[in-house]
């Protein structure tokens, strides 16, 4: 196992593809330490930023320890392996993942688990804006894997979901799958407004408050509970909403909890 | 004062027949001369290298309006190419948009010395220019989108050809332009109302002309104002199945235009011009149809619009057709410049060797280049970024050189797209000097560009150097060495000065902006109707719409004696 300390307070992003188990595989501490990576617009090496120490355990094969909420792209491109993250960890967390397990005990910056294949990312606080989202522009939405955040996400999470599963047990911000097409999203509290906007497949479920659906949505049916994965059914019951009609599809399914949303108890009436 | 001689290269220099025989090049004050003091001066060794005038491209989208429009679109297309700077070089970012730094370096790196801007709406001038003017290590220059301009449509309406010229003749002036570019003739004046038109033969809305009066009218515009480039042609139907019929009207129409069986219209990116078929399902080549025709006849000149495989952004003056391809793709895309004297539209495209329709196209292009006989009738481009970025010339060169390279391209290529294919019945590799004729000689000569794309006293020190040595390489069984050498050129050298070195910028060049200061046997007034005309229609103020001298960089005027 690799651990890296944070060494001094960052005040500049750095960032740091090259901390991965992908590339650590096979190289002494020296070697990690020699890394490259970048400080705001200077080029430093990794033992610059941390101190690189090796201890015998096999898992999990990379810690970080200290306030690293300025490190971007750690776990960039992972495939196999495990990253426990004990503190904040910045930007870009596991873009690109395709296998292994990212944990972070503390709070993870904007586009964790962007552009995700497979494996999984456990984010035990908070997760910040565009949670599992591509980058500004694109289109390629998350394919596949898990991500679970035991606090809230901001906004433009899941946009362009194409596979996998978002388990959020905290709320959501807006704009909660935009655009998606597969894949299922689960958020056990309250979910902000325009959830599953321009949506034409998947399923959005949330068994907190969400203030109104979007107007492009049409009541299809009260289901008693859903699946989520192959190891989680949740229990409702759910008005079932389909959408988004405004882009002429009626694949994309919102489900919102009965018992805590009985403002749209007026919608059972288009039943 | 800088001298340069360069020793003992393998030189091709089409213009002046010249295949590859070992020359010395001399240089002074950033002109070909006969000879220089060798003691005095710099000299680079070229033994063993090929050298070729710089390269030319007549037809490249890299500034103005509506490229920009296309960078602010792509954010996820300029994080996946970003170019950090060093101690000779701007920062960047490359791939499809690239910023005008790094188009320059790129361009500069493989070689290329002169491009030209093939789509600059008149009240997009001062932007087209601005970013011109930051596009180092290259000379340059615009062409203003006249084919659907209002006062081209009206005087042609009234016959009054010589009228139209004078403007033209203004507008060239004006806009600091170089060539009058038509895009889809009649079909942008038409799409301002959300309608197109689909041969040369249907009506305008709101005028009494067709697509073949305007391009007739501005060929013969063009002959009247011995403008040095031909009128500079995107056809009607572009992109759309069976339009090669629509292609091979206008080249007919233009026929009887051509006196001395000189070129009198350029058609640009032929590949999407040469489509067969009835819809996407049955879409084929028509490249035997096209290149028939043009072993035939000399009064045009081509150039491939070749496509390559990857993630690039289309874009073009052509609305209605960016719509069509919108509609097919569902991808987000941005309507642009219908504000001004044209329209135009951008979305982004992937070509994908799996895909049918993209596969042949691929296929079409480099059919035609292959089947057109004489090289100094058609051009290699990609039209960029619509087949794809100009950093991947390269690879084009090694389609057209090796027959090796195309058909392992071919067989990763769909089934369906392989059958329709002719590149196996194709065994023509073109050599060195052909390829010089293509992508230098050929388009200087079709630009009229005297100075530029040949090596003769007198010329501009324009000067590409690839580590290729034609005696001991055969580019046609080893493409890929050869692909290396032309996108990292041993020496760039402009206008006299040793601009890259091994593939990497050693030295900034500013470039020269060219355009045309047409004169007239009277000097163009720009009567009270066209004022009242602009405070009616035009966003902004007549006195603000040229572009004045001070603004271009480094301006290089050429004096156009006209007939009218």
């Amino acid at each position: 196992m690799i651990t890296l300390t944070v060494l001094k307070q960052l005040t500049f992003p750095v960032i740091a593809e090259s901390i991965t188990p992908n590339v650590f595989q096979g190289k002494t501490v020296e070697e990690i330490a020699a890394l490259p990576l970048w400080e705001g617009n200077k080029q430093k090496k990794l033992g610059d930023i941390f101190k690189v120490e090796q201890t015998l355990e096999e898992t999990p094969t990379i810690t970080i320890n200290g306030n690293a909420a300025e490190v971007r792209r750690v776990g960039s491109d992972m495939k196999q392996g495990e990253i426990v993250v004990n503190g904040n960890i910045g930007m870009h967390l596991g873009e690109k993942m395709a296998g292994g397990k990212i944990t972070v005990n503390g709070n993870a910056g904007q586009w964790a688990g962007s552009e995700m294949r497979d494996g999984l990312i456990e984010i035990h606080g908070n997760a910040s804006d565009y949670l599992g989202s591509p980058y500004r522009g694109s289109d390629k939405g998350m394919r596949g894997g898990k991500i679970v955040v035991d606090g809230s996400v901001g906004s433009d999470s899941a946009c362009y979901m194409k596979g996998g599963v978002i388990k959020i047990r905290g709320d959501s911000g807006p704009f909660l799958g935009f655009r998606m097409k597969d894949g299922a999203i689960h958020v056990e509290k309250n979910c902000a407004s325009r959830a599953g906007a321009n949506m034409s497949g998947g399923k959005i479920i949330i068994s907190g408050v969400l203030e109104e659906p979007m107007p492009t949505f049409s009541i299809d049916s009260i289901k008693p509970k859903v699946k989520l994965d192959d190891t989680e059914i949740v229990q409702g019951p759910f008005y079932v909403f389909i959408g988004d009609l405004g882009d002429g599809s009626t694949s994309g399914k919102l489900f919102v909890s009965k018992a805590n949303n009985p403002h749209l108890k007026d919608y059972e009436k288009f039943l | 004062m800088t001298e340069l001689l360069i020793k003992n290269g393998f030189v091709f220099d089409p213009i002046n027949g010249i295949s590859g025989e070992k020359m010395d090049i001399a240089i002074k004050n950033g002109k070909i001369v006969q000879r220089i003091h060798e003691r005095r001066g710099k000299t680079i060794d070229a033994t063993g290298l090929t050298v070729m005038p710089g390269g030319v491209d007549i037809h490249t989208h890299i500034a103005g309006a509506e490229v920009n429009t296309g960078r602010m679109l792509r954010p996820e297309d300029h994080i996946k190419d970003v170019v950090r700077k060093t101690s000779m070089t701007r920062s960047g970012v490359g791939h499809s948009i690239p910023s005008t730094f790094v188009t320059g370096y790129r361009y500069s790196k493989m070689g290329y010395t002169t491009i030209m801007n093939p789509s600059m709406p008149p009240l997009e001038a001062k932007h087209t220019h601005e970013e011109l003017n930051d596009t180092p290590m290259l000379d340059k220059a615009s062409y203003p989108l006249l084919g659907d301009w209002w006062f081209v449509l009206e005087y042609l309406q009234k016959g009054n050809l010589e009228e139209c010229a004078k403007y033209v003749a203004w507008m060239m002036g004006t806009s600091k332009g170089y060539a009058i570019k038509i895009v889809n003739p009649g079909g942008l004046e038409a799409w301002g109302f959300g309608k197109n038109v689909h041969s040369i033969d249907d009506p305008i809305p709101n005028y009494c002309l067709t697509p073949r009066d305007i391009i007739r009218g501005l060929v013969k515009v063009n002959k009247m104002l011995n403008l040095p480039h031909t009128i500079h042609l995107h056809t009607n139907n572009l992109g759309l199945p069976g339009n090669y019929v629509t292609t091979l009207e206008t080249m007919k129409a233009l026929e009887d235009l051509s006196t001395d069986g000189k070129p009198v219209a350029h058609i640009t990116h032929i590949q999407f011009s040469s489509f067969k078929g009835d819809g996407w399902g049955t879409m084929c080549s028509a490249a035997e149809d096209i290149s028939n025709y043009m072993n035939n006849h000399t009064h045009m000149t081509l150039d491939m619009g070749q496509v390559i495989f990857t993630d690039t952004t289309t874009m073009t003056a052509d609305g209605p057709f960016e719509y069509t391809l919108y509609e097919l793709s569902g991808h987000k895309w941005v309507n642009s410049d219908v504000e001004t004297e044209t329209s135009g539209g951008i979305i982004p495209f992937h070509y994908k060797k799996k895909n049918v329709v993209n596969a042949t196209q691929w296929s079409i292009g480099l059919e035609i280049a292959l089947m057109i006989k004489d090289p100094w009738k058609i051009f290699l481009t990609t039209d960029h970024p619509n087949g794809g970025p100009f950093f991947a010339y390269p690879k084009i060169i090694a389609w057209l050189t090796s027959k090796k390279a195309r058909m392992a391209t071919l067989h990763n290529c769909h089934k369906k797209a392989q059958k329709r294919s002719l590149l196996p019945t194709l065994d023509r590799e073109l050599s060195l000097y052909e390829l010089a004729i293509m992508t230098r000689a050929g388009q200087a000569k079709a630009l009229g560009l005297k100075d530029k794309g040949h090596l003769g006293v007198g010329a501009d020190a324009d000067i590409a150097i690839y580590n290729i040595n034609p005696e001991t390489q055969d580019i046609a069984r080893k493409y890929k060495p050869a692909r290396r050498a032309f996108s990292n050129a041993a020496y760039t050298v402009k206008d006299g000065r040793i601009v890259v070195k091994d593939g990497e910028v050693v030295q900034h060049a500013d470039g020269r902006t060219m355009w045309l200061d047409v004169k007239t046997a009277e000097p163009v007034q720009v009567d009270d109707d066209m004022r009242r005309r602009f405070k009616e229609y035009w966003t902004v103020e007549f006195d603000n719409y040229p572009v004045m001298d001070h603004y271009v960089k480094v301006s290089d005027p050429i004096t156009i004696k006209a007939d009218v």
